[in-house]
């Protein structure tokens, strides 16, 4: 019974079943939201799903040099964490089945930007490099930050259980630690103020230059996946539990295509910052919601 | 036709994306092309998008009478783009070399270095012709069957073996 509900929150909901699509859904939202912004018609809907398609039917390159076998494996490797990740979200927060906790959940996070850190090395691609060694910069960067404030809301809760965390009662200290991760969000996912990995037209597709067809089409799906796992989890923490199952399903999507928009509205108004700027804005400015979030809920911890 | 072939078709006509080429072209296209991709005209609506790297295109758009120094550029860049693919031919220059004709740093229009599928004449041509060659090169791709498509993507990477930076 236990093991068959956990098959269903991975391959049917959150999991696969779900994720996927809602994944193309999220990214069609992003490009059409930023080009209403820029009163543009944009593109029509379901344009990710027919992107991927296409790369599907496209022949990847011969690699010579490089392994092949191993340039192969790091998208896959980095969808299946991330769709793990989605897995584990504690949307269903009643219903049982697996019990994940916060840690398993940010590890999982946390594969698909390693994996596009390697694959970007392994394709000794000039561009695919540089990439790379911005996007470890940026994941040092906005990390410290992340982790803090993840912390500080389970030191609030005293557990790192995910289905305690969204079972919990909220308090205004745990909104500041939302905050923080909602700061840290658009690095997380590459969006325009932080988009320096992946600078288009700078540095060619960053991790991803040498990679075609096929395996483009999985890095876009692991893209959707970080998406819906990010705005997901700041999502599921922020709605207060309720009696309603299907009241608290509807919360966690309303407040998630929130968070879309908001994160689509930076990514329109804003152009891409330097590395330096962006490491001295989460060292500097973001730190501060992180470190007050964690100081505060120590504080409370002792005082009761 | 079966239901994956058409799928892929429709999506191949519905999401071409293009990398930018110039072969020694006066700018004045590669404005054009740009200028189409901008709020007013709007490219993305039917689905293109200009991509950074040669691998992610499956249209190159070439701009410019070809140059001894860029035609081998050329070349490489069209055997980077992963198969099944299409070459447009922006402006007059890589159609005819225009005024620049019988000069001696040119190696020919581009149909003598790579296969053109699509030409937009014009000098520059304007964005929305550039929108429209895009889509008639989008629509020969989904067009071609399956078997073409195959022995191209295989033909292609066996030719010429990739750059490979070390």
């Amino acid at each position: 019974m236990n093991l068959l509900a956990a098959l269903g929150r991975f391959l049917i909901f959150p999991g696969l079943l779900f994720a996927v699509p809602a994944a193309w859904f999220v990214l069609w939202l992003e490009r059409k939201l930023v080009a209403l912004m820029q009163r543009r018609i944009g593109p029509p809907f379901g344009q990710p799903f027919f992107d991927f398609i296409k790369l599907l039917g496209k022949s990847t390159p011969a690699r010579f040099g490089v392994n092949a076998m191993l340039m192969r494996a790091w998208p896959l490797i980095a969808v299946s964490a991330s769709l793990g990740a989605v897995g584990l979200l504690p949307v269903l927060p009643t219903h049982g089945g697996f019990e994940g906790d916060l840690i398993l959940l940010l590890a999982l996070m946390e594969i698909p930007a390693i994996c596009l850190i390697i694959a970007g090395f392994s394709s000794r691609s000039l561009f695919g490099e540089i990439g790379s060694a911005r996007e470890a910069v940026l994941l040092v960067s906005w990390n410290l930050v992340f982790l803090m404030a993840v912390v500080s809301i389970a030191v609030l809760q005293r557990s790192f259980r995910l289905e305690d965390l969204a079972a919990a009662p909220l308090t205004s200290w745990r909104y500041f630690g939302l905050f923080a991760i909602l700061l840290c969000l658009p690095a997380k996912l590459h969006v325009n103020p932080f988009s320096l990995p992946n600078a288009e037209q700078e540095i060619y597709s960053g991790p991803m230059t040498e990679y075609a067809g096929f395996e483009l089409a999985l890095w876009q799906v692991s893209h959707g996946l970080e998406w819906i796992a990010g705005v997901g989890l700041v999502a599921a923490l922020a709605i207060p539990p309720s009696a309603h199952i299907w009241l608290d399903l509807a919360g966690v999507l309303f407040v998630g295509f929130i968070l879309v928009l908001v994160l689509s509205l930076i990514s329109a108004a804003t152009a891409r910052l330097a590395i330096d700027t962006t490491v001295r804005f989460y060292w500097q400015c973001t730190l501060v919601f992180a470190a007050a979030a964690m100081s505060a809920a120590l504080f409370t911890r002792l005082r009761s | 036709m079966s239901f994956w072939k058409r799928l892929l078709c429709a999506s191949r006509r519905r999401s071409p994306w293009i990398f930018h080429m110039n072969s020694g072209s006066c700018n004045g296209c590669d404005i054009e092309l740009i200028a189409a991709l901008t709020p007013r005209y709007d490219a993305e609506q039917l689905g293109i998008l200009l991509q950074g790297s040669p691998r992610h295109a499956d249209i190159l758009c070439v701009t410019g009478p070809v140059t001894h120094t860029s035609a081998p550029a050329v070349q490489t860049v069209y055997q980077q783009v992963c198969g099944p693919k299409a070459v447009i031919a922006i402006g007059s220059c890589p159609a005819s070399t225009n005024v620049f004709i019988d000069s001696r740093v040119l190696v020919g229009p581009l149909n003598q270095i790579v296969p053109v599928d699509v030409f937009v004449p014009g000098c520059p041509p304007r964005p929305d012709a550039i929108v429209r060659g895009i889509a008639a090169a989008a629509s020969l791709l989904a067009e071609r069957d399956g078997a073409a498509v195959k022995a191209e993507s295989a033909a292609i990477p066996a030719a010429a073996p990739e750059e490979v930076r070390s």
